[in-house]
């Protein structure tokens, strides 16, 4: 059996080194064509027009004025009369027109009719005490709610069947389920689920679970000796703000096939999410995309305006239609992070040792309320007593957000952990260390990640009981957190080719999100051919290559480099087949080393790579790699990392501006492919983190119901101005390399909230409850009790 | 603006803003022709375009191109709807955030907020006419070598923007290009990178590793 494994660090010379993305020079020359940048002649332009209200009943729709509008080509009716409206800026008339000019003034044309109804659009104020535990039965919007909150598969089988159902599911829809990706736990328990009727009457935006316990909690808060802390913590919905904003152009190639120009995450997931609305084959649909400008978790469906492309195209003939979000629409309707708030009680000894946990929390996953964040996150205290109310507002739906529910959770825990420490007048990585034996099987990890944080940051240097005691108006603090995140390879097939010109190409239906997958995908054939990466060509982000995964959950890297690897494998040894004769060799004889094939033990014996494959014959040589694949073992991909982040902060009391001085992450990530992109993840999610701690939050408006900042100037990103001092540490061990390779495009940016939060609480001595760490945050936490 | 600024962009143009608020209202009963209407202001006479079509012509990067286009179209979305340079991106739409960055004139302006024919008459060089042929400027070989890019789609407005502050600015502090590259935004956080770029890119030493 051919050796699959990925060589150790003495048998490689390119896997694990710092190579430059490979779209490098496409992208610094703007040669790089992304979605928005498709131009074909004859192009048409597609605008939508959105509801204004943030909660409304569609009373008519008259189109006949646009239909009759200068350069209009089509017009479709999205959501007619009698439909109720969730969120300010849902789709109701799409518009098809010569030029975007054209199509923005015939969207002026359309005349709609409202009915307003009462909306709820602020979800950080703390829900009444005595709201009864939600026991209605579970709608379809609610399942799709929950599968769009990423609530955990058993707590939705729990809800199911505990609750009952609103109705059955069709056999036609049930057949449909699992393309949408449920589970078949909750399909299972929606076959089984009792129906019930929903109750009438107004919905209440609160929607309470039952008390989770765990352990005797009551005893370890009332426990002799036993230090308690209490707080208020909480972190807004934000938006995914991408910089190419969503859409899509689709154009009829024929009567029957379509092609689709998309920006997504999901390239091979996207077929199968059209055919139903078009009603049409999936295999008739083909969907491409070069590149892509920012996900972030929100580009995994066509969308409605990825459908109406389509749709728009078919009405007009078959032309090109492509609709690209404005930036407000992209804000206001294509990602939402859920928001989550919690009131939090920590029990501890005397010595740091966590003993007991209970909150009450509550946030907002969109329409239907959403799910609670995996608390407390990473420290399984063993007396736990918690509750959880998902608020349903009309902000608009959620989206996945970079490791979805994790950055929440660790505000929720390692905030308050943080008080804790502070309490007990600890060092808090003392704290947590004392502690790691809760974490379950990363303590080990843990321990070290936070021994080689503490050296690089200086963190022995650095800390000082809470409240700087320096004189002047700048107080400096420091903060630490830790994090874990899943990042197991997903499903991917990859086709590698050995032409008998000593040309090699692989196809891959994968995407490159910037994360650096192409260049990674090259960097494993190249290892495995023993040939240049420069040598080699990638075709990728095209249905018409084999199925890989959707890229979320970082499981992207995971998938291509172990289904490349097999694909190589298999192909190397082929070659090794055809050449082994003129070599008087056996196959396994063979090595290929800096694009020469020669006897490992004699290499004397040897051909050039282009000489090599000329032994090949006629055709070209093919091999197909497969992730997960138990029949070409080991494993090459693996499951579970942890992470540690340390912060400093100057806090300029007087006038409540937060500066992130320094930010230390290392982070493991199993075998590490590329050490140069790695870390450009890496930092990336720090800046990011940056931003959601000190400036992102959508903003709403109690009165219209609408986001006050859907735009760059008020929805701030951060700048080159907030980048300081940054030191990623790749954590790579010869251990770490034994477990395969692993994502990590989500882990780092879990932790930047807590550890930022942690920081400014530490140099004002007060916490600030709620990020982001706004000045008027700070001065109000300052009014009420800095000790700084 | 002080009164002697007001004065003498009035002057420039010879439209006050009070006249300027007739001619808005003139301006949209005009029949859809092509060409100006020529109005008398104050004695003077001025040329009031659209809301139709009209012919524009444009200097972008040394070659001379022509289209019809409405008076509000800016210059951005003449670039890359009708001339097909989609190298300068469209995200904000509202001069925040710098994606659409080219130089006129080798200043650095957002292609977002100019109008196409305010741009005529003037050099305007885009992305893809930075470096010439195949090989990369110095600026953009230091954004691929500290992989100041990950999505990418900021990143052309990042290296215009980037060239033009290096030429007023040949060594610059990072103190320096904090607040000289600060209009332009990225998502993915590549700003570390672009730190490290430009002190390749001036020949200056890198504080922290990673390129």
């Amino acid at each position: 059996m051919a050796d699959y494994s990925w060589p150790d660090a003495e048998h490689r010379t390119l896997l694990g080194t710092r190579v430059s993305r490979v779209d490098g020079p496409v992208k610094v020359q703007g040669k790089a064509k992304y979605t928005f940048d498709y131009n074909p002649a004859g192009l048409l332009h597609g605008k939508i027009v959105r509801c204004p209200y943030a909660h409304a009943r569609v009373k008519s729709v008259d189109t006949s004025a646009v239909e009759k509008a200068a350069g209009v080509r089509a017009v479709k009716v999205l959501q007619g009369p009698g439909t109720e409206i969730h969120w300010a800026g849902d789709e109701i008339v799409g518009i098809a027109a010569v030029s975007e000019q054209a199509a923005r003034d015939a969207a002026k044309l359309v005349k709609i009719e409202y009915e307003v109804l009462p909306h709820v659009v602020i979800d950080e104020t703390e829900p009444p005490k005595n709201i009864a535990n939600d026991t209605s039965p579970v709608s379809g919007d609610d399942i799709e709610d929950m599968m769009n909150n990423q609530v955990p598969e058993d707590e939705m089988v729990k809800a199911i069947m505990g609750r009952g159902i609103t109705e059955r599911p069709s056999e036609e829809m049930f057949k449909q389920l699992p393309e949408y990706g449920v589970p078949a736990s909750v399909i299972k328990a929606l076959r089984e689920a009792p129906v019930k009727e929903a109750p009438k009457g107004p919905k209440s935006p609160y929607k309470r679970t039952a008390v989770q316990t765990q352990g005797d909690p009551q005893k370890a808060f009332g426990g002799a000796g036993v230090v308690v802390s209490e707080g208020l913590y909480g972190i807004p919905v934000i938006t995914h703000c991408c910089l190419e904003s969503h859409g899509a152009a689709s154009e009829w190639t024929d009567d029957k096939n379509l092609l689709v120009h998309m920006s997504t995450q999901n390239v091979s997931g996207i077929p199968a999410q059209m055919a139903e609305p078009l009603q049409m084959p999936a295999s008739n649909i083909r969907v491409v995309q070069d590149h892509i400008g920012g996900g972030f978790g929100s580009k995994f469906g066509p969308d409605r305006w990825g459908i109406l492309t389509a749709q728009l195209s078919k009405l007009a003939g078959g032309k090109p239609v492509k609709i690209m979000l404005e930036r407000d629409e992209e804000l206001e309707v294509a990602g939402a992070r859920p928001s989550a708030f919690a009131r939090v009680k920590v029990a501890a000894s005397q010595d740091g040792k966590l003993l007991g946990w209970e909150s009450s929390s509550w946030g907002t996953g969109g329409p239907g309320g959403g799910g609670s964040p995996p608390i407390p996150y990473v420290f399984n205290i063993p007396n736990q007593r918690k509750q959880h109310t998902a608020v349903a507002t009309n902000i608009g739906p959620a989206r996945a957000w970079r490791a979805p529910n994790h950055p929440q959770a660790c505000v929720l825990t390692l905030c308050p952990l943080d008080d804790m420490a502070a309490k007990l007048n600890m060092d808090p990585v003392e704290f947590l260390n004392k502690n790691l034996d809760i974490t379950g099987p990363r303590a080990a990890l843990y321990a070290d990640e936070l021994k080689i944080a503490s050296e690089i940051f200086g963190w022995k240097q650095k800390w000082h009981a809470r409240g700087d005691k320096a004189q002047g108006s700048i107080k400096r603090g420091v903060g630490v957190s830790l994090h874990t995140w899943g990042g197991r390879g997903h499903e991917s097939r990859c086709d590698l080719t050995i032409h008998p010109d000593g040309a090699v190409d692989i196809k891959i239906g994968s995407q490159d999100l910037g994360t650096g997958t192409r260049t990674c995908i090259l960097m494993v054939a190249a290892e495995t051919l023993g040939i240049p990466h420069d040598q080699i060509k990638l075709y990728l982000g095209d249905t018409k290559y084999p199925m890989s995964g959707g890229s979320g959950g970082s499981t992207t890297i995971g998938g291509v480099s172990s289904s490349t690897r097999r694909a190589s494998v298999d192909a190397r040894d082929q070659l090794f087949e055809k050449v082994a004769p003129s070599l008087k060799a056996q196959p396994a004889e063979l090595e290929v080393v800096k694009g020469v094939v020669r006897v490992k033990t004699d290499h004397s014996r040897a051909l050039p790579w282009k000489q090599a494959c000329a032994k090949i014959g006629a055709m070209p040589l093919t091999s197909r790699g497969s992730n997960p694949d138990k029949t070409k073992p080991p494993d090459l991909t693996n499951s579970g990392v942890g992470g540690v982040q340390m912060a400093e902060v100057s806090v300029d009391v007087e006038t409540g501006i937060v500066k992130v001085e320094k930010m230390v992450a290392v982070q493991d990530m199993g075998y590490v492919i590329n050490e140069k992109t790695a870390e450009s993840q890496i930092l990336g999610a720090l800046i990011m983190g940056i931003g959601y701690s000190l400036y992102e939050e959508k903003v709403m408006d109690p009165t219209t119901g609408r986001m006050l900042n859907p735009n760059m100037e008020f929805y701030r990103l951060a700048g080159l101005n907030d980048v300081r001092d940054l030191v990623v540490k790749v954590y790579s061990t010869a251990e770490q390399d034994k477990r395969g390779v692993i994502g990590l495009g989500e882990p780092p940016v879990v932790s930047p909230g807590a550890v930022i939060s942690n920081a400014v609480a530490n140099a004002i001595g007060v916490r600030v409850p709620f990020l982001p760490l706004t000045p008027d945050r700070v001065l109000e936490a300052l009014e009420k009790g800095g000790t700084a | 603006m002080s009164e002697d600024d007001r004065k003498s962009q009035e002057g420039a143009s010879g439209v006050s803003r009070r006249d300027f608020m007739k001619l808005s209202s003139l301006a949209i009963a005009t029949p859809m022709v092509v060409g100006p209407t020529v109005l008398e202001v104050e004695g003077q006479e001025v040329a009031v375009y659209g809301p139709g079509k009209m012919p524009v012509s444009l200097t972008v990067n040394g070659k001379k191109l022509s289209a019809e286009l409405e008076p509000r179209t800016t210059l951005l979305d003449a670039l890359r709807d009708q001339f097909n340079l989609t190298g300068a991106k469209r995200v904000c739409d509202r001069g925040t955030c710098g994606a659409c960055t080219v130089l006129m004139d080798s200043k650095a302006v957002y292609a977002c907020s100019i109008l196409a024919i305010d741009a005529q008459g003037h050099q305007i060089t885009t992305i893809e006419g930075l470096d010439k042929g195949e090989q990369l400027t110095a600026v953009q070989q230091a954004f691929v070598d500290n992989d100041a890019q990950q999505c990418g789609f900021c990143t052309p407005g990042f290296v215009v923007a980037t060239t033009s502050f290096l030429e007023k600015h040949p060594k610059p502090t990072p103190e320096d290009v904090r607040n000289g590259l600060s209009g332009n935004l990225c998502r993915c956080g590549t700003y570390h990178g672009i730190h490290h770029a430009i002190a390749q890119a001036t020949g200056q030493k890198r504080s922290v590793k990673n390129g």
